[in-house]
């Protein structure tokens, strides 16, 4: 069922809402957040019918918010649906003249009262989305940076410069697979991590944040290498008694290596769409390990900047003054006997900067590996 | 072990709760491979944790059973069950990595040497696919079939735990048909396997609802005050079926509904409605509080007025004429298993001294449907004149466990209108709209669990055998009456049922 309204207001679409409600012999509403779609004439379709697929999950009032140049008479037309192999409510809002700067004055009176507000751009987001006047509504801010036309990496960093709690971006989703199976790895081989690398296609903010991510858990470099693809295309993580490695030629099943056990294939798939706004729905509340990640990411950048000439398969020292002390040193109680760390092939890429004092990373290494047992 | 902590890992955080727990590396091994819970549950729900990513790489699935297959046939079959009944979309790249991993051992029970190839194919996947001797024995037989097995399981060294690995074994419902039985069903069990290593399936345990009665009574403040006898007139447990014993006869005669579904399933319900907040949600917190209801339960002096039982007659159910329990295939005309079960208990505890809990489970009853009905006093004073309020009945909150999953809440408001008429209206929660999609079939929960050593939501074997001493005296007050009160198939069971709700002044809720 699909609803036009030209010239309206806010108030007129809540009560076109309320009444299409009551139509289909259902007053009572189910949803249990509002969905804010910032998108353009160009990939409208496409974003909200993600949403709606997401919506059969997180039932959800859908707000589709088109911006129309600035210049003419203010006007609003909103298009309403209801059903439609979704469920709850969408409305379709494009917004023209001097209204295409206040947006935020029709998606307020349109919120569900009290339930949850999330904001998604799927394709270009603001800079900054915390302070922008429909992120700020919102107390979760879904960004893709992976869907920028220009100057992803770029846009990863802005984002990740610009992190305010509740933001959030897909290519973070994006990585929950590869992360959860190098955490199975180590779960399965608790080996200290003395090094490590991620291959992906030359420009993918998820790989950027998997090396920040790593090189923040892990508290050592980690390289940036770059193949053709699809996205990310392998990770290895080196031990003290071999090289853990998942790699993923294909965007589909990948080979999992751990030392001391047969290589195993296992699926994992690049997520679509839907399923990726599903995984984030599920919790509405503030990333910490994404503010982490993004805080590393900035790190790395930084230490990049600094020493210019390596390019983008910089090596990313890992410990910032402060985290280097407790966790580390935490982790270092037992150390043991030392362990064939100095015979590491030299021919490796890695540029195994040895590491200070403070650090210690080395010798953590034995301590862990027996540990492990 | 080789399964660290989180605390080791470094790339784990308890704030990270957006990675999933995988299973370490391990095997799951089904006996009774062929039946029907095997191929419409178990494989299924395989698939789907290996769908979701959950299983560890390298996952082998190995089946047992009398018949002349190969490998290859075995995953033929697993395929057909998953193809047909598996939740998430089938996808060729994780059925490819799952295939790897089966295996097809052919052999009965009593057959050493299929245990010593058991043996064998297990000791090759540790090596080839790196399932480091975790194994889980799934044994999805009946009872009769476990002392067999288990001892095989021992003799060929398939039970022993070692420091670095572990073995499993898990097993369905029924947890014998008596105190006795399940006891001995227990030590046969107990002898081999250590208890933390038995994992006993109830899968309404793993129900979506079923969990969110905790988070219901334990993470909201408005519930809590008026769950006690203060408030609380009395409470309903229903679960009905449409369907006849279908082709269970050769299991469900002699053992009946009771035995079916009250011990287990019903009490197991009752004990999450009505016990204490648990210090922790860990399986050792729960379990106590749990026993300590199971403990406090009373049944009533008088066993024939407040339990009832019926056998269903033929007659019209839904639409289609069927027929009776006695003309069912393989029943004995002269069976008094009953087919439907009610029973009082009360609770003695400082909460629930006085409220009466019913129980009541049946077959071919009007329709499908699980639910807790938490029934509650009326208004001690009401402001309204008598005929403003004839409408209005009890206040309740019903947890709606299936199918149609939510949560309702019923209350008097007043009816549009000049005059002043109140009558029960509904609130409803809908698990339907709300989590349908992302909601886990049960046995994916519970296997997940076995995998990952997780046991708060397996009943341990004191709760089985507390259940026992509760039904015993029951079921043999029955066995001493003549056969059981017939019931048309289709209606909400005899009328001994109604009657025995009627002398407490009270009715059955329709559900």
């Amino acid at each position: 069922m699909s609803i036009d309204l030209t010239a309206t207001n806010a108030s007129k679409i809540a009560s076109a809402l309320l009444l299409e409600r009551r139509k289909a012999g259902s007053p009572s509403m189910g949803m249990v957040l509002t969905l804010i779609v910032i998108t353009d004439e160009g990939d409208h379709y496409d974003a909200l019918k993600a949403a709606r697929a997401v919506s059969r999950e997180h039932p959800a009032r859908i707000l589709g918010v088109i911006r129309r140049p600035a210049r003419g008479a203010a006007n609003l037309d909103a298009e309403i649906r209801i059903g439609e192999g979704g469920s709850g409510e969408t409305v379709l809002l494009r917004m023209s003249g001097e209204l295409a700067k206040h947006p935020e004055s029709v998606v307020l009176p349109l919120l569900l009262p009290d339930s949850p507000v999330v904001a998604w751009w799927p394709a270009k987001p603001p800079e900054d989305p915390a302070t922008d006047p429909i992120g700020a509504l919102a107390q979760r801010r879904i960004t893709d940076t992976a869907s920028v036309g220009r100057g992803r990496s770029h846009a990863i960093l802005t984002q990740a410069t610009h992190y305010a709690p509740g933001n959030t971006d897909l290519s973070w989703t994006r990585l929950t697979s590869w992360r959860a199976l190098l955490a199975a790895a180590l779960d399965q081989y608790p080996a200290k991590v003395i090094g490590g690398e991620v291959q992906a296609e030359r420009v993918n903010p998820s790989a950027d944040l998997l090396v920040a991510w790593l090189t923040q858990r892990l508290k050592v470099d980690i390289q940036r290498g770059v193949t053709k693809g699809p996205g990310i295309t392998s990770v290895s993580l080196r031990t003290g008694g071999g090289d853990i490695t998942i790699s993923r030629p294909d965007g589909a099943l990948a080979d999992f290596a751990i030392p001391n056990a047969p290589a195993r294939p296992v699926a994992l798939k690049r997520r679509e769409l839907p399923e990726l706004l599903a995984e984030e729905l599920r919790r509405l509340d503030p990333d910490d390990v994404y503010a982490q990640t993004a805080k590393s990411l900035c790190r790395i950048a930084e230490r990049t900047a600094e020493s210019p000439a390596k390019g983008s398969a910089s090596t990313a020292r890992s410990e910032g003054p402060d985290s280097a002390g407790s966790k580390g040193v935490a982790r270092t109680k037992s150390a043991g006997s030392k362990k064939s760390i100095s015979k590491k092939p030299a021919a490796k890429k890695v540029t195994p900067k040895e590491v200070t004092p403070k650090g210690a990373a080395p010798k953590k290494a034995s301590a862990q590996s027996s540990a492990r047992s | 072990m080789l399964m660290a902590d989180d605390s080791s890992n470094p790339l784990r955080d308890p704030q990270d709760r957006r990675l999933p727990r995988i299973a370490g590396p391990c095997g799951v091994v089904i006996f009774g491979v062929t039946g029907d819970l095997s191929r419409k549950k178990l494989m299924p729900a395989v698939y789907d944790l290996a769908n979701r990513g959950l299983l560890p790489p390298g996952f082998s699935l190995v089946g047992f059973a009398r018949r002349d297959w190969a490998d290859q046939d075995f995953a033929q079959i697993v395929h057909d069950s998953v193809k047909e009944y598996a939740r998430t979309p089938f996808r060729e790249e994780v059925w490819n990595q799952l295939a790897e991993g089966f295996r097809f051992v052919p052999g009965d029970f009593s057959d050493d040497a299929a245990f010593g190839q058991l043996r064998d194919t297990i000791e090759q996947l540790d090596r080839e696919r790196g399932t480091a001797g975790n194994h889980a024995f799934y044994l999805s037989i009946p009872p009769r079939f476990f002392p067999d097995v288990i001892g095989q399981l021992k003799e060929h060294g398939l039970a022993d735990n070692h420091p670095q690995s572990w073995r499993r074994v898990v097993v369905e419902k029924p947890f014998g048909h008596d105190l006795e039985s399940a006891q001995a069903l227990n030590a046969v069990v107990s002898e081999v396997f250590p208890a933390e290593s038995v994992f006993r399936i109830d899968h309404y345990l793993g129900k979506e609802t079923v969990q969110n009665i905790l988070a219901l009574r334990f993470a909201n403040q408005m519930f809590e005050p008026i769950w006690n006898s203060n408030y609380v007139d009395h409470v309903q447990i229903t679960m009905a079926e449409d369907i006849g014993i279908g082709g269970r006869a050769g299991y469900y005669d002699g053992i009946g509904a009771a035995r079916d579904v009250i011990q287990n399933h019903l009490l197991q319900l009752m004990a999450l409605i009505a016990m204490e907040e648990p210090v922790s949600f860990d399986a050792h917190s729960l379990q106590l509080e749990k026993q300590k209801i199971l403990r406090a339960v009373r049944r009533p002096a008088r066993l024939d007025l407040h339990t009832a039982r019926g056998q269903y007659a033929a007659g019209w159910a839904g639409g289609e004429k069927v027929p009776g329990f006695l003309d069912e295939q393989d029943i004995p005309n002269d069976s008094r298993t009953e087919t439907f079960a009610a029973i009082k208990l009360g609770i003695d505890t400082r909460r629930w001294g006085g409220v009466p809990f019913y129980l009541r489970h049946g077959k071919r009853l009007g329709r499908r449907v699980t639910e807790v009905a938490v029934i509650f006093k009326p208004a001690p004073h009401l402001p309204f004149t008598q005929t403003a309020t004839e409408e209005l009945g009890h206040n309740a909150l019903v947890i709606r466990v299936q199918p149609d999953e939510g949560v309702t809440v019923r209350f008097g408001s007043k009816v549009p209108g000049t005059a002043m008429e109140i009558r029960d209206v509904n609130m409803d929660f809908a698990y339907g709209g709300t989590f349908v999609e992302s909601s886990p079939e049960a046995y994916e929960r519970l296997i997940l669990d076995v995998l990952l050593g997780d046991p708060p939501l397996f009943p341990q074997h004191e709760e089985v055998e507390l259940s026992w001493r509760i039904l015993d005296p029951i079921i043999e007050h029955w066995a001493d009456l003549g056969p059981p009160d017939a019931y048309d198939a289709g209606t909400w069971g005899p009328n001994s049922a109604v009657e025995m709700l009627a002398r407490d002044g009270r009715v059955w809720r329709r559900p």
